[in-house]
């Protein structure tokens, strides 16, 4: 049996640190010991596979039975290609977020926001063949959280992808644009590279937007890609 | 034509993913798998002692899975810190050139004050391979390898607890 082709390391300073110290929460939970090295085997570039008949797609948050979610309806969309411009096909995504007025429907959020009957903030898509996948929901709105004195998190989408294989899993969060709270934000700022920060931030597209319905955002993800040649280890 | 591309930079999953949470999914064996069921788990800690918002999450590509094996779980930690998941024992694994895998479940953990994902294995005691198995014959402190290594607790009871930091932490992978 050939060696399965790994996925491609990811390039310096792209990725968050996990010993961010603005952040706090990150404080007692960084490893202290640098990861070991290893090569990526069948278990890493092999990955779960979401049926719909199993996982049934959800792409409408604006509503629960029905009622309408107060707040900014838009639409989310985008394509999910893989680190050679690949689309990756048929993936699921997960996504969550708070209501328009910056609560969750968690038990956890006690923030002093009001909750909303009618918006649950959870939901999940597949991409289509070409990689593109889109929802609907309502603008999520900010909300202050314990880090230090008055912080508060810029609006956000949180995003989890698997694509192919266990080694391509991403857990994110998407921002938007103009929103002066990212420049404040530790989890944010918590990716060196400037350029690869930015591109957590969506951009309003009128080509997006429905007239007399909603706003519409491009947020597009790329997943690692296959490395050029085996890696040795 | 492609064009090469940065891939999209990770954020902390926080405190509130459990509104993707369906507790089913900690059970590999719900679609009537077949085969030899065990249990795997432990609890999570930090720096300061059990988490319980953590995310637990594995994959195992033994056996293959198929319309009635996922090979994927999901588990969250409760309130002592504590994941459990229902799964079929995996068997050996091909490795890198001719080498053997020991049998093991990929581990990933997610919580709030992660920014990115973390990824360890569980093996499993008392498996002949785990002698010649590459990556923990790579790893040269007994203390160290066995933080990857899940201890029977009872029949079909398998227990890996997952530290974070500090004393008796981790073995987490670079992959």
């Amino acid at each position: 049996m050939s060696d399965p082709l790994p996925f491609a390391p990811f390039a310096p300073a792209t990725q968050p640190d996990l010993d961010s110290p603005a952040y706090v929460g990150t404080r007692k939970r960084h490893p202290l010991r640098a990861p070991v090295k290893m090569p990526q085997t069948v278990t890493e570039t092999t990955g779960p596979r979401f049926s719909t008949a199993h996982f049934p797609p959800v792409a409408d948050l604006s509503r629960v039975g029905g009622k309408e979610a107060l707040g900014e309806r838009i639409i989310v969309a985008g394509t999910v290609t893989d680190g050679d411009g690949r689309p990756v096909p048929h993936t699921m995504i997960e996504i969550w977020q708070a209501n328009a007025c910056g609560r969750y429907h968690h038990p956890g959020d006690q923030h002093d926001a009001p909750l909303d009957p009618n918006f649950h903030g959870n939901g999940r898509v597949f991409t289509d063949a070409e990689g593109r996948y889109r929802f609907m929901t309502i603008k999520p709105g900010a909300y202050p959280w314990p880090n230090h004195r008055n912080a508060w998190r810029p609006n956000h989408i949180h995003y989890s992808l698997f694509g192919p294989a266990f080694a391509t899993r991403l857990i994110t969060q998407m921002y938007f644009p103009g929103d002066p709270l990212l420049a404040l934000d530790p989890i944010y700022n918590s990716v060196p590279d400037k350029a690869a920060r930015e591109r957590l931030i969506s951009s309003f597209e009128i080509g997006l937007t429905e007239p007399d319905y909603a706003l519409g955002y491009r947020f597009d993800i790329v997943l690692r890609g296959r490395a050029a040649t085996p890696m040795e280890n | 034509m492609t064009v090469p591309r940065i891939p999209t930079s990770n954020q902390t999953i926080g405190p509130y993913w459990h509104l993707l949470e369906d507790k089913s999914w900690a059970d590999l064996t719900r679609f009537g798998a077949a085969g030899e069921t065990i249990v795997l788990t432990g609890i999570l800690y930090d720096g300061d002692g059990p988490m319980a918002e953590g995310c637990i999450e594995i994959w195992q590509s033994d056996p293959p899975a198929d319309d009635r094996f996922p090979g994927f779980g999901r588990s969250g930690t409760d309130k002592e810190g504590r994941y459990r998941f229902t799964t079929l024992k995996p068997g050996a694994e091909p490795g890198r050139g001719n080498a053997q895998q020991a049998p093991h479940i990929d581990v990933m953990i997610h919580a709030r004050g992660l920014l990115h994902p973390v990824v360890t294995r569980a093996y499993f005691a008392g498996e002949a391979l785990n002698e010649t198995d590459p990556l923990l014959a790579s790893i040269d402190d007994p203390h160290r390898r066995a933080t990857l290594i899940a201890r029977p607790e009872g029949a079909g009871v398998w227990r890996l607890d997952l530290r974070l930091q500090g004393d008796g932490e981790t073995v987490f992978l670079d992959v």
